[in-house]
């Protein structure tokens, strides 16, 4: 059973039915699930949520599907570390990381995939789809197959290698288009009128989008019922953090957790930042740019939910900070380096940016601060391989050992 | 001049289902405006009251992004293609 009423224009309100449409036909506006709150204030409490399975599911009343035939590769529930060295060296003492680099195919985009190819089983597609950075093209490859479904995945040909074999190794059919992110959207968004695929993030887009909530909730859940004060998130389109709001908006409407202000930190890498720059020149305009970054996970120039993003983050009192390529090598480094996460590039880039925010005193150094790791850094080796210390090749005997490591230390 | 205008699935109920459709124009305000001489209401859902490109609206010449090039104004010629593409989250 299903608590979503319809699904509804998040600009000027026009309700439709549950079925794959993503956009308002009268405004163009972006359709969201719109939910009977009440009925799930009446069914929800911490006690059933507690004694369900460690995944996404646990918080299913607050998911957009109607079974409980969940396309599941057990998603979610990834750690949430108390990060101490990391803060120390921050200056941040109360310092979290969520490191969803624990999902089944080492990023965030499983919650997201599975919550939209279970919606696409309902709904009776055969074909999953989308347009990805890469993550999300592991994550389609791997629950269409353990769906049984036909897939089409359509990445950028310039992607790191990877994040192009961990797709393969699934057999999809795997595009490459000539361009970046937003020409291989564009294609999708074309080829999606055409074909009757269920495209996770375009037609399926309200339902994949709610995934995301999930990492709004364990975040609660984890830290005891209760919302952090302040979040740092990295943004592409931007749809991660005003999903990460919205989810522990739900939590606080429905008697879950008690009503915080909560603060909403965005980071981007300099190289494609139409959000931030848009922050700090105080405009909610948003001029497209082509992006040149080594965080391609985060490399779309023309973010589709910028504006919601931005409001949240005005309306949050948070902030938005940007990373050069050589910051969020070291931002990898970093993490890796004091708590042992192994990150990718756009781990890179919220840790660059946290690591600014922190100095610059935008985040308060006393409160509760949740940074999101949202992939793995197998994927993106390239991005940090001629940045690291070298591996020492010694004859196999001791005093070839000690000799190196006297040369080391001297 | 005569342009190609991919038309995406949620405003083919006023293109009578076609996916491409002509119109007529020197720019590409020009063929918004000459759009709907042939279909009712495409004008209004496209741009808002000033005539600006509504926000969740994307509008390419040649695969190329309007807002990369003069906007609302860029010229365009007998032959082009514009395609008009809602606004896609992805990524994070």
């Amino acid at each position: 059973m299903s608590y979503v009423k319809a699904l509804k224009c998040r600009e000027c309100g026009q309700e439709y039915e549950k079925v794959a449409k993503y956009v308002c036909e009268f405004c163009f506006g972006p359709l969201e699930a719109a939910y009977d709150y009440d009925k799930i204030k009446k069914d929800i409490s911490r006690e059933k949520i507690a004694a369900r399975p460690l995944n996404i599911w646990r918080y299913r009343e607050l998911l957009p599907v109607e079974g409980t035939n969940y396309n599941t590769l057990e998603e979610g529930y990834t750690p949430l570390i108390k990060a101490d060295r990391l803060g120390k060296e921050l200056g941040l003492k109360n310092l979290y990381v969520k490191n969803d680099c624990a999902n089944p195919t080492h990023s965030f985009k499983d919650r997201v995939v599975a919550v939209a190819s279970t919606r696409a089983l309902e709904l009776g597609f055969d074909t999953l789809s989308c347009a990805s950075t890469g993550n999300l093209a592991n994550a389609v490859a791997a629950y269409g197959a353990r769906g049984g479904m036909k897939r089409y995945v359509f990445i950028p040909s310039n992607l790191e290698k990877g994040k192009v074999i961990a797709s393969l190794i699934y057999d999809p059919k795997l595009i490459g288009v000539n361009g970046n992110y937003d020409d291989v959207n564009r294609l999708c968004s074309e080829i999606a009128g055409k074909y009757k695929w269920a495209f996770v993030n375009i037609n399926m887009r309200p339902y994949y989008a709610e995934g995301s909530k999930t990492l709004g909730f364990e975040t609660a859940e984890q830290l005891g019922w209760k919302a952090p004060d302040q979040v740092v998130v990295p943004m592409a389109s931007g749809s991660l953090l005003t999903k990460i709001w919205k989810g522990t908006q739900e939590f606080i409407k429905v008697g879950l957790i008690a009503d915080k202000k909560m603060r909403m930190f965005g980071a981007q890498a300099t190289g494609c930042s139409p959000i931030t720059t848009a922050y700090k020149a105080k405009t909610d305009t948003f001029r497209p740019v082509k992006p040149n970054t080594i965080a391609k996970s985060l490399a779309i120039g023309n973010p589709a939910d910028g504006y919601y993003a931005l409001k949240t983050i005005n309306e949050s009192n948070g902030g938005a900070e940007m990373a050069s390529d050589e910051e969020i090598v070291e931002g990898i480094k970093l993490l890796a380096r004091t708590e042992g996460i192994f990150a990718e590039t756009a781990g890179g880039v919220t840790v660059a940016c946290l690591k600014k925010l922190a100095e610059s005193g935008a985040l308060d150094p006393d409160a509760v601060t949740v940074a999101y790791i949202t992939g793995t850094g197998l994927k993106t080796q390239e991005a940090v391989a001629d940045h690291l210390n070298q591996v020492q090749v010694i004859q196999p005997n001791l005093e070839a050992f000690e000799a190196t490591q006297l040369t080391a230390v001297s | 001049m005569a342009v190609k205008v991919l038309i995406p699935t949620p405003l083919r109920n006023l293109t009578n289902n076609q996916a491409e459709v002509s119109a007529e124009g020197n720019s590409i305000s020009e063929i918004i405006d000459n759009l709907s001489k042939n279909h009712n209401g495409l004008r209004d859902r496209l741009v808002d009251e000033n005539g600006k490109v509504r926000r969740f609206v994307n509008v390419y010449l040649n695969e190329e992004d309007i807002r990369f090039l003069q906007g609302e104004g860029t010229a365009v010629k007998a032959g082009d293609t514009i395609s008009i593409v809602p606004a896609i989250a992805g990524g994070k």
